[in-house]
């Protein structure tokens, strides 16, 4: 295989707040190749979008990276200087936000925030910034974009705001660009086309999409790898239809059991996954999952599990598996 | 809003559903039309700027000739608001007066909003030690009397217009700081100026394009509403004879003026005194206005 575009290695991303050091990212590594979409899946609070703001060290007081390497093309973000990574955001990382409303500002016009982004990284003449918005907004399939170009944000709707952000996110031709749960703001059918204009321009443009979301389904949709992250660990990792059939790690094989089938009988309760995310002051001894797992064992409760091949290209950090939690004559539970 | 025809594609949405090109100046343009009040208030602001660039070339008498007219006469064919105490065409000197309270009001924010501008966002954005220094100098300057340190200044520097101007934005430059930094900490959290960090935008860009344009709306309604303040403290300072020179006329010094006549002639007060109220309430009227039209949540 090629060399990754991102390394990123024993992440360490914490929070000194009043009540504690929170360990919000707690050891996370993963590579990114070029050309492929990544899927980072978890619920709220574990950690995966911190992990991405440390990519483009956006973490803000009080919280702060502590530990491991960002590695962009061999060099290392975490001890770049403000101006390199400011130079890095937007051209060679970008990156896209939840709310499109609340991440275009409300008194400048669209066409000129991605002239701004353009502008970000070097002088341009008027007339081609604004032709290279126009060109843009056309990319994400923004109709009548030569009039639109002038609009204020209000004026966009939910879908046309995020194809927006896409655009000044695409404004540089960056070689990744971390979606930051781009549909989870926008009504179903929309998030559908958002998805398929991400996938398009992954395809034709070469860039490389971390995706960070909490929804299974968005993952299936167009990630190729995805990493599974739990209480500020990266629990399982792998190609994406391995994850899907064969799931190794309980938490994830419980977040595929959570999602509601349309072919399953009305009557199935669905499965949720228990109890609360562990606080990530104090995480409980042993694997993190623990308090929360069906299949623990007593090695569970003692030490953590690192992250151990499961199969093909696939990793889980768990003690137990699902291969043999599931397996009829499987050790016994706790 | 036009009507969608029978079957449309997603693509084509996008036009139909167009709405007329607003801008948040223009939402709030329309709205302050509506508030009967507000747009009174501009119609009488925009009458007295007229007078006090009128009377910049001409003004009924001269301003300064006395025994124009027998002393406390009250309003005449000749002297449509009467003569003062030594004889002075009082409405020659409104109009004169009208320059000073407007230069006053205007020019003092202009300082107010120089000072109160930078020292608010430079708190507001970067926080920490800096934003300890300048809120902890904004507490103190809330602590000292304005009457006093205002009386003090214009007893140290002097008696003329731009001192009294410094004088008085010296005791209010904190209001527009105070603002300015509230609304700055509040910005620089929202989300599409972190967007804007992220796509690799510098500070002092984040600072101008992003946060100042969203806090102008709030920093207007304190301007606006910071005019009559200024006004009324210099004629409050001219009242106490420490505002400009005579025989410049100010709207407080004239009705300090008349006021040991008030009794005979109450036309010598009175004069400036209307004068100066309306001026006041159609500051405060336009001002509240503007608050009104200016917040986005108001959608009418």
């Amino acid at each position: 295989m090629t060399a990754p575009v991102l390394q990123v290695k024993d992440l360490k991303t914490q929070f000194f707040t009043d009540d504690g050091v929170v360990q919000a990212v707690d050891g996370v590594s993963f590579d990114l190749f070029p050309g492929e979409t990544l899927g980072i899946v978890g619920e709220s609070g574990c950690g995966k979008s911190v992990t991405a703001l440390s990519i483009l060290r956006l973490i803000q007081e009080p919280g702060r990276i502590v530990e491991g390497q960002i590695l962009f093309k061999g060099s290392d973000i975490v001890t770049m200087s403000g101006e390199e990574v400011r130079d890095i955001r937007g051209k060679d990382i970008a990156m896209i936000f939840q709310d499109p409303l609340s991440s275009l500002n409300p008194v400048l016009q669209v066409g000129y925030q991605i002239e701004e982004a353009i502008e970000a990284h070097g002088k341009v003449p008027g007339k081609e910034a604004i032709n290279r918005a126009i060109a843009l907004l056309k990319q994400v399939r923004i109709p009548s974009a030569e009039s639109r170009v002038h609009d204020y944000p209000h004026q966009f709707s939910g879908g046309m705001r995020q194809r927006a952000m896409i655009a000044m996110g695409l404004a540089n031709k960056p070689s990744i660009l971390i979606a930051d749960e781009p549909t989870t703001a926008l009504d179903v059918t929309v998030q559908a086309q958002i998805l398929e204009l991400l996938r398009d321009l992954n395809r034709d443009l070469k860039t490389s999409i971390i995706l960070i979301t909490h929804n299974m389904g968005v993952v299936a949709g167009i990630c190729t790898r995805v990493l599974v992250m739990y209480a500020g660990r990266i629990v399982e990792e792998g190609p994406v239809e391995r994850i899907f059939k064969n799931p190794q790690h309980p938490y994830t094989w419980s977040l595929l059991q959570s999602i509601p089938r349309l072919d399953s009988d009305r009557h199935d309760r669905l499965l949720s996954i228990e109890g609360l995310p562990p606080d990530l002051i104090k995480p409980p001894r042993g694997c993190r999952f623990n308090p929360r797992c069906k299949f623990k064992i007593e090695r569970c409760l003692r030490d953590d599990p690192p992250l151990m091949d499961v199969g093909p290209e696939q990793e889980a950090a768990c003690w137990v598996t699902m291969r043999r939690a599931l397996s009829p004559n499987g050790e016994p539970h706790v | 809003m036009a009507t969608a025809p029978g079957l449309v594609t997603p693509e084509a949405y996008g036009d139909t559903l167009a709405r007329e090109q607003t801008s948040l100046w223009g939402d709030a343009w329309r709205r302050l039309r509506r508030n009967r009040l507000a747009l009174v208030s501009t119609v009488f602001l925009v009458l007295l700027i007229l007078v006090a660039i009128v009377a910049q070339f001409w003004t009924p008498y001269s301003y300064f000739a006395e025994g124009l007219a027998p002393v406390y006469q009250g309003p005449t064919a000749q002297h449509l608001l009467g003569v003062d105490d030594l004889g002075r065409d009082i409405l020659s000197r409104i109009m004169l007066g009208a320059q000073v309270s407007l230069k006053v009001g205007i020019g003092t924010q202009v300082i107010v909003i120089a000072v109160g501008v930078v020292v608010g966002l430079i708190a507001g954005f970067y926080r920490g030690v800096i934003d300890t220094v300048i809120s902890t100098v904004i507490n103190i300057f809330y602590g000292i009397p304005d009457l006093l340190v205002a009386l003090i200044l214009v007893l140290l520097l002097g008696r003329s217009l731009a001192i009294i101007i410094f004088a008085i934005a010296f005791t209010q430059w904190m209001n527009m700081a105070r603002l300015v930094r509230g609304q700055t900490l509040a910005l620089r959290e929202r989300e599409f100026v972190e967007a804007a960090r992220a796509g690799g935008a510098k500070a002092n860009r984040i600072i101008f394009r992003h946060i100042l344009p969203n806090a102008l709306g709030p920093m207007i309604v304190q301007a606006t509403i910071g005019v009559p303040q200024a006004i009324l403290f210099e004629a409050f300072l001219s009242f106490l004879g420490l505002g400009v020179p005579p025989p410049t006329p100010s709207w407080g010094a004239m009705a300090a003026d008349g006021f040991h006549a008030i009794r005979i002639s109450p036309h010598i007060v009175l004069a400036p005194a209307i004068a100066l109220s309306l001026t006041l309430m159609a500051f405060n009227f336009l001002g509240d206005g503007l608050r009104d039209a200016l917040d986005p949540r108001q959608k009418r």
